[in-house]
Formats: C-alpha cells, structure tokens, sequence
C-alpha cells in the first residue's frame, strides 16, 4: 500500500507554546481518515502544516512520498493536495462560477494568459458548469457567492477544492454550522468523492464525521493520543478521557 | 455595449481638436498621459491590492534614459525609446523584488523609499542628470517622417498611444492572469492553496504596470521637452494616486477621470487661482466624503437610482 502522506515527529509551536508537538502519521491512498479532538489540539494547525500555510519547526512531511516540507502552498496544490477551510474562505462578491474558474485555472496553464479574455476560454467555464452540477448548485452559477445560503457556500467549498480533481482532500470541519438537512446534503456529498482520493477530515460532529471515516486519530495538546479503527478509537478508554469529557 | 461607449468616447477625442483652440489640445494631451500613468497604477492598488507611492519612478526614469541617451550618447528617438522602456522595466523587476517582500503599508514604504532614492540621485547626480536644471534642449520624434512639434501632431499621437495602453490594460485585466491578480487582492491565501504563485502574479503586474508607466514618461518628456528631478517626487506618486482613488481604482475609467480632474484643476484653475493645490485637496475631500469608492462607481450609483425610478 502507497502513503498518501506522511508525517514524522512534526513540531510546531507559537512563540514557545507547542502547538504541534511531535505529530507521526501515516495515511494510505484512498483513505478515509479522522481527526478529532478538543479545542485547541492542534487539528486546524496540522493542516496548515501539511498545506504549507505554517512553515513547520521540525519534522517531515511527505506527499506521496516526496519531502514537501520546502515547498510553498502552491507547489503543494500542484502536488495534488486541496483543501477547505473551517472559516468560508470564497471570493464573496464573485458569482460561484467564477469561484470556480479561478480554483480550475490555479493549476491550468492558462492563468499566465494576460491578453485573451477570460470569457474567452469557454471550456473552463463549461468545466466550472460541470463541477456546480456535481453538487447540485448550478441553478446558481451566476449568483455571487455573497447572496447564496451558508450550506450553499459550504458546498462551492468543497466544490472548489473538487474541481482541481486533488489526490489528497483536506476537509477542515466540513459540518461547521450546517442545518440537520444541509449535513446530509454534504455528508452525501463527500461520500460520493472518487475512490482514489484520499481524504483527511477534522470534524467536531462525531454523529456525522464517525459514518465516512475508516481510520481515526485522536489529538490532543498537540500529540496523537489513540489511533486505529472506527471501533478501536470509540473503544479506547484515552478517547473517553480527553474527548467524550469521561 | 460597453465598447461602443469606448469607441464613441475615443472618436468624440478625435474630433475634439476641430472645437477647441491649441490651449485645450495641449491640456487633454497632458490628460492623456496622466491617464496612462493613473491607469497603470490602477493595475497594482486597483486590481492588485497594492497601493504604491512610488509609481512616479518609472515615469522619471523613463525620461530622464531617453534624455540622457539623447543628450549625451546621441542616440535617435528610434533607440532611444526602447532602450528608455527596457531599462526602465528591467529596473522596475529588480524595485518589485524588493518592494514585494512586503504587502500593505510595508510594501508602500519600500516603494516610496525606493522612488526616494531615485529622486535624490536625480538631483545630485549633476554630472548624468543636470540636477536641479534638470534636462533641456530636448525634441519630441516624428515617427515616420511626421513631426510632432505641432500641439495637434502631438494630441493625435498621444490619443493613439492612450488607446493602445487602455486597451491593453483592459485586456489585462480581463485575462485569466487580471482574474487572478484579484483573486490575490481578495483572498490571497485561498489563492496559494488553489495552485496560484501569489508573489509571481503580484511581481509580474508590477513590472506591467511599471512599463505602462514608463510609456506615460517617454510622452511626457515629449511633451515637456525637458526633465526635472521633480517628475520623480513624491507628489508626483501621489498625484497619480489620487487620481486612481478619485476616479475608482478598481475601474477602467475610474483612473482616467481621476487624471482628468486632477490635470484640469493643476492646469485650468491654476491660472484663476493660485492656491490650487488647495482647491486640489478641497476636491478630493469632498468626493471622497460622497463617493468614498471614487467618481465613476459612483456616478454609476446614482444613474442606476436614477433609471430605477
């Protein structure tokens, strides 16, 4: 089996204070992945190091088996990793199309294009018709993303993330702030992505996350505490402890 | 639509000098250069975010190279200028290298220092660039063979050098690459996450707009037929700036408004008053306390109000 990514003895900490303290992971192609704990564990910031938005103190971080910890955010993206963020992070007054058109051309050639207009270039705008459709938004292509609902927003997220057909999907808490119906929409929604894309998920909500993982790691202060499977990590007495609250 | 209205404005332009006298031929040749100049600084604060104090480099360097290599190296207009426009690029790379280290207020300090140490070089580098005399005894070329001494010869080349640039710009902006450049004026991180070289797209319309700039400085050394230190100052930067944020940076009129009012206020009123620049500040005021976001998205406002009635 082929790692997707792999972390060694990460560390990272903000000014003295270990936020990352000593992470190792290994996740395999295809995964389903995890990532749960409390507040403050560290979970956000773990992805800001695997995504290159946090330069780490230490440590390897392997993507595909290439040390990447040197190269900057778009190199990463051009690797193959996409990611959401927890807080909607969209270009609010630009339609939904045009969110994804500008997720389609970070890795087309075409962004260096200075002179032909964009409209120009009907097959990225037909490629961002087709991704809008896959999460059923394209009645809304043309809105700006500023007068869509919130779950709507939620969906071009990771719809954007999706467009760049990502090797490695980093879902940070995809469920934030959702209504019961908009949870399944999206729960459906990544339940459908490709077989042969990894996913790393971090997720408060238990009730939904725990159905689309396979493996689980639980962190906490910035360290690994239980690791395994579904069954193992709800089993284990550690998780109970810093979690579940005892 | 929109580019019928362009068309009609650059054809009304055209026809402008049958109307007026050699006065107001002169002042809207002067607009047009300060509408390039406005309108490749717009590229940077509009579109890219960053705001720059130190875009009249590029005009002063422009001018003072095409001088100076025809001045002291005896070079005709046709090396002249396009050794004037390399230079000038190529020294803004090396300007945006630096400047780009920072964003926000620090990359607008970097700029103004930068653009400083240019305009105290200008005045004590007498030996090159004649210090406070500046340069004189300039001439304006005659691209194939027709003399542009004349102020209508000189109107219809600078409209169709304006022409060139605005339309250039705008495509520009209208690109892929102008998609996103604002994108990394607007969400910068999620940019670099989605694949694009954030300091790439930002050092590259550096450079772009520097050239503009410098094209706006070789006609205004035509113009002028001399060369002061003071093109290179800081009131020149901002001169350019206000008239980026007058008119609504952001826009493809907006700057070329902003120029317009700023030159007809330095040139028209100045004759009637002589604390322009008072009346200068005065404007700005009032159109920044009833259209914050500049003239021309706000003259749209209210015509759209006005329509909706």
């Amino acid at each position: 089996m082929n790692s997707a990514l792999q972390l060694g003895g990460l560390k990272k900490a903000f000014g003295g204070l270990p936020a990352i303290n000593g992470v190792s992971l290994e996740v395999i192609q295809g995964e389903r992945r995890l990532i749960i704990g409390p507040n403050g564990a560290g979970k956000t910031t773990l992805f800001n190091l695997i995504t290159g938005d946090l330069h780490r103190d230490a440590g390897a971080i392997r993507l595909f088996g290439e040390e990447v910890s040197r190269l900057k955010p778009h190199q990463r993206a051009h690797r193959g990793l996409a990611r959401t963020y927890q807080i909607i992070t969209l270009f609010p007054k630009d339609s939904l199309e045009h969110n994804i058109v500008l997720s389609l051309l970070g890795l087309s050639k075409v962004r260096w294009d200075a002179f032909k207009p964009l409209r120009g270039h009907p097959d990225l705008i037909e490629e961002a018709g087709r991704v809008l459709r896959r999460v059923g938004l394209e009645h809304l292509a043309r809105r700006p993303i500023g007068e869509v609902a919130y779950g709507e927003r939620r969906r071009v997220e990771i719809a954007m993330a999706l467009a760049q057909k990502p090797r490695l999907l980093l879902l940070d808490e995809p469920f934030a702030g959702l209504s019961r119906e908009e949870r399944a929409t999206v729960s459906e929604l990544i339940a459908g992505i490709p077989r042969e894309v990894t996913v790393i998920m971090i997720e408060h909500d238990m009730d939904t996350a725990l159905d689309l993982a396979e493996r689980i790691t639980v962190l906490h202060y910035g360290s690994v505490i239980v690791e395994g499977t579904r069954a193992e990590v709800v089993a284990d007495p550690k998780t109970r402890e810093v979690y579940l609250g005892d | 639509m929109n580019w019928a209205r362009w068309i009609v404005f650059a054809v009304a332009l055209a026809g402008l000098p049958l109307a007026v006298g050699d006065f107001y031929v002169n002042l809207t040749s002067q607009i047009f250069i300060a509408a390039i100049f406005a309108a490749s600084l717009n590229l940077l604060v509009g579109y890219g975010g960053l705001v720059s104090l130190g875009h009249a480099s590029w005009v002063g360097l422009a001018a003072y190279l095409s001088g100076w290599l025809f001045l002291k190296m005896g070079l005709g207009h046709g090396i002249t200028a396009p050794v004037a426009l390399l230079g000038t690029t190529l020294i803004a790379g090396l300007f945006g290298w630096i400047s780009l280290r920072a964003t926000g207020l620090g990359f607008l300090m970097l700029t103004l220092a930068l653009s400083q140490v240019l305009w105290g070089t200008a005045y004590r580098w007498a030996s090159v660039t004649n210090g406070d005399n500046g340069l004189s005894g300039l001439t304006r070329p005659a691209p194939f063979g027709i003399s542009l001494e004349g102020p209508l010869a000189f109107y219809y080349f600078s409209l169709a050098i304006t022409v060139l640039a605005i339309w250039m710009m705008s495509r520009f902006v209208d690109s892929p690459f102008g998609a996103a450049l604002r994108g990394t004026r607007d969400q910068p991180r999620r940019m670099s996450a989605l694949g694009h070289d954030v300091w790439l797209i930002r050092w590259v319309t550096f450079v772009y707009s520097a050239f503009w700039g410098a094209v706006s400085g070789l006609l205004f050394v035509y113009y002028n037929k001399y060369i002061h230190p003071a093109s290179l100052s800081l009131t020149n930067s901002a001169e350019g700036l206000l008239g980026v944020i007058a008119g609504g940076s952001g826009t493809l009129a907006g700057p070329i408004v902003g120029a317009a009012i700023v030159i007809f206020l330095k040139n028209y009123v100045s004759a009637y008053i002589e604390r322009w620049n008072m009346l200068l500040g005065f404007v700005f005021v009032v159109i920044v306390i009833f259209m914050p976001d500049g003239v021309v998205p706000g003259l749209r406002r209210l015509w759209m109000r006005w329509r909706s009635r």
